[in-house]
């Protein structure tokens, strides 16, 4: 059963088509790679799917229900949660508040401040933070921010999480790091779709890749069916791919 | 020893505030009329100044609708002044203002930045030149007496006020809503991602800041005797928190709480030693302070404890 299914979504900026008639379904416990060139409109489909952007017209349905023309937070307490591309932790609070906000808000809001804090701890020790909880999240390294981000989302209890780009500006090392917690996140049961333009990320752990071009879904499938693939070839990865595959 | 100066230290914290309560409280039974008229104009700007920061401390919202909230509030009391008690009065003041927010709020609080700062203090004109025309073209009066209540109770009154409200904002700051008006303030997509209803939680707290302003207001007026709306909805009042605030310092609880005293105390003072210089002097003094002290006084007292005590490590 399908996770998310999105119907015809489309999205004009003024003039400037983003997102033209994308379809889109993403099966429970997958982890589907959104990939295309800059501007191909990637993160103006995740904030399709979050809330942040009415859609122009095309439907959302998550887990069977229609999500689309719900607001952010809605979307969020339904079990849809995201992390931004660029960073937007809540800088002069702890790395512990930051998460702590998802614990309270999130898909089971009522829960008591003890238990909160415990499953927030968890979520840190879970992400590598424990040892930075009681730091100013604007005093954290870029790679810890964008590991709160996620921790943060976590914390709200999704069923579906949106990573944008968290591999982004990091160093080898910590790109390794962050292709296991995507791993480890997926085994505990929690769908994903990231957008990402590292492509060791992107073959090593999605089991199915959307390529957006102009808006446009130009292909769909395996990661060995898209390196293959002579349109994504053409306008996005370049034949060097082809040469190291 | 360690020890017990950290326990000393939080229970002096928690001992001062409440001294220097019954201190006050005990005032009025050998102080003159004159200083506790005078407090009674410092703790009625000491209580707009808290509750402005209530919601625009953390939010980042300035608001500059203090004035009409106070104004609704004056008018509350003005229209059931000998038909209710007092403690009637200042409650529905502070209802009337509440819910007025609640109205304002719901439309105004997708706007952002200038915008909200804009109509906030649209919002005083409006009211303003509302009531004027009401009164002249409906109630053929232009203004209002305002049955007097004695000085002690007024100060006294005042002083629950801003107890209440002491109260109100600790318990906030506290809780998980506070962290998300915090958050809101920080960063309004990432809370509204995270599941926070920011629409609401920004509505809510600038309403239960309006009570306050709203309650004071209605307070005051029985203070004024004749009110009118100029007097009412008089536009510096919604400037004056805001200056007071940075005066005092953001960061810190106590930080508004100083500034308007330290603020109110010099207005007085200024007024009846320059009265001609006195919005000149006035005016050099805040843009000293702005410039100097970008954290304000709390802000300038945490550098000097620290500048002295980092000075005593340096020595031994």
């Amino acid at each position: 059963m399908p996770v998310l299914e999105g119907k015809g979504l489309t999205k004009y900026f003024g003039g400037l088509v983003a997102v033209s008639n994308v379809d889109l379904h993403v099966d429970e416990g997958e982890i589907v790679g959104l990939i295309g060139p800059n501007g191909a409109g990637k993160t103006t489909l995740f904030n399709l799917i979050s809330g942040a952007l009415p859609l122009r017209s095309g439907t959302i349905l998550f887990k069977g229900q229609k999500i689309s023309g719900l607001k952010p937070y809605e979307i969020c307490r339904r079990g849809v949660a995201r992390t931004f591309q660029s960073i937007k932790v809540f800088p002069d609070m702890s790395a512990l508040q930051n998460v702590l906000l998802g614990s309270y808000f999130g898909v089971s809001p009522g829960m008591s401040s003890m238990e909160a804090l415990r499953e927030a701890k968890e979520i840190l020790e879970f992400m590598g933070l424990s040892a930075s909880s009681a730091t100013r999240a604007r005093d954290l390294t870029l790679a810890s921010q964008k590991r709160l981000e996620v921790a943060r989302a976590l914390a709200t209890k999704p069923q579906l999480l949106l990573i944008d780009e968290m591999m982004a500006g990091l160093n080898p090392t910590e790109v390794a790091q962050a292709i296991e917690l995507v791993s480890s996140i997926r085994k505990n049961g929690i769908t994903i779709i990231m957008i990402e333009h590292v492509m060791k990320a992107i073959m090593n752990v999605c089991e199915r890749i959307i390529v957006l071009h102009h808006g446009q879904k130009i292909a769909e499938g395996t990661p060995q069916e898209i390196v293959s693939s002579e349109t994504v070839i053409k306008v996005y990865l370049g034949e060097r791919a082809r040469a190291a595959s | 020893m360690d020890i017990a100066r950290v326990i000393s230290k939080r229970s002096s914290a928690l001992w001062a505030p409440f001294l220097i309560l019954i201190l006050l409280a005990s005032l009025p039974l050998c102080a003159p009329q004159y200083t506790i008229i005078l407090l009674t104009t410092i703790f009625m700007y000491i209580v707009i100044t808290v509750s402005w920061t209530m919601f625009s401390g953390p939010t980042g919202y300035i608001s500059l609708a203090p004035a009409a909230f106070f104004g609704v509030g004056v008018y509350t009391s003005a229209l059931l002044g000998l038909v209710l008690p007092l403690p009637a009065i200042i409650g529905i003041g502070g209802l009337a203002s509440f819910c007025l927010a609640l109205f304002v709020g719901a439309l105004t609080l997708r706007l952002r930045g200038t915008y909200f700062v804009m109509f906030t203090f649209g919002l005083v004109e409006l009211l303003l030149h509302f009531v004027l025309w009401w009164e002249v073209n409906i109630t053929g009066t232009t203004g209002r007496v305002v049955p007097t209540v004695n000085n002690t109770k007024v100060f006294y009154f005042m002083l629950i006020i801003f107890v209440i409200l002491m109260f109100a904002l600790y318990t906030i700051r506290g809780s998980r809503f506070g962290l998300a008006l915090e958050a809101i303030g920080q960063n309004e997509d990432a809370a509204a991602h995270t599941g926070v209803n920011v629409t609401m939680v920004k509505v809510i707290t600038f309403a239960i800041s309006a009570f306050f302003m709203g309650a004071a207001g209605a307070l005051m007026a029985t203070r004024w005797t004749y009110i009118d709306p100029k007097i009412a909805f008089n536009p510096l009042l919604s400037f004056m928190p805001v200056l007071m605030a940075i005066f005092g310092g953001m960061g810190q609880l106590y930080g508004p709480i100083i500034g308007a005293a330290i603020f109110a105390y010099l207005e007085e003072f200024l007024i009846t030693r320059f009265p001609y210089y006195y919005m000149l002097i006035f005016g050099t003094i805040m843009v000293i302070a702005i410039v100097y002290m970008p954290e304000g006084l709390v802000g300038l007292i945490r550098r000097l404890l620290k500048s002295s005590t980092e000075g005593r490590h340096a020595r031994t």
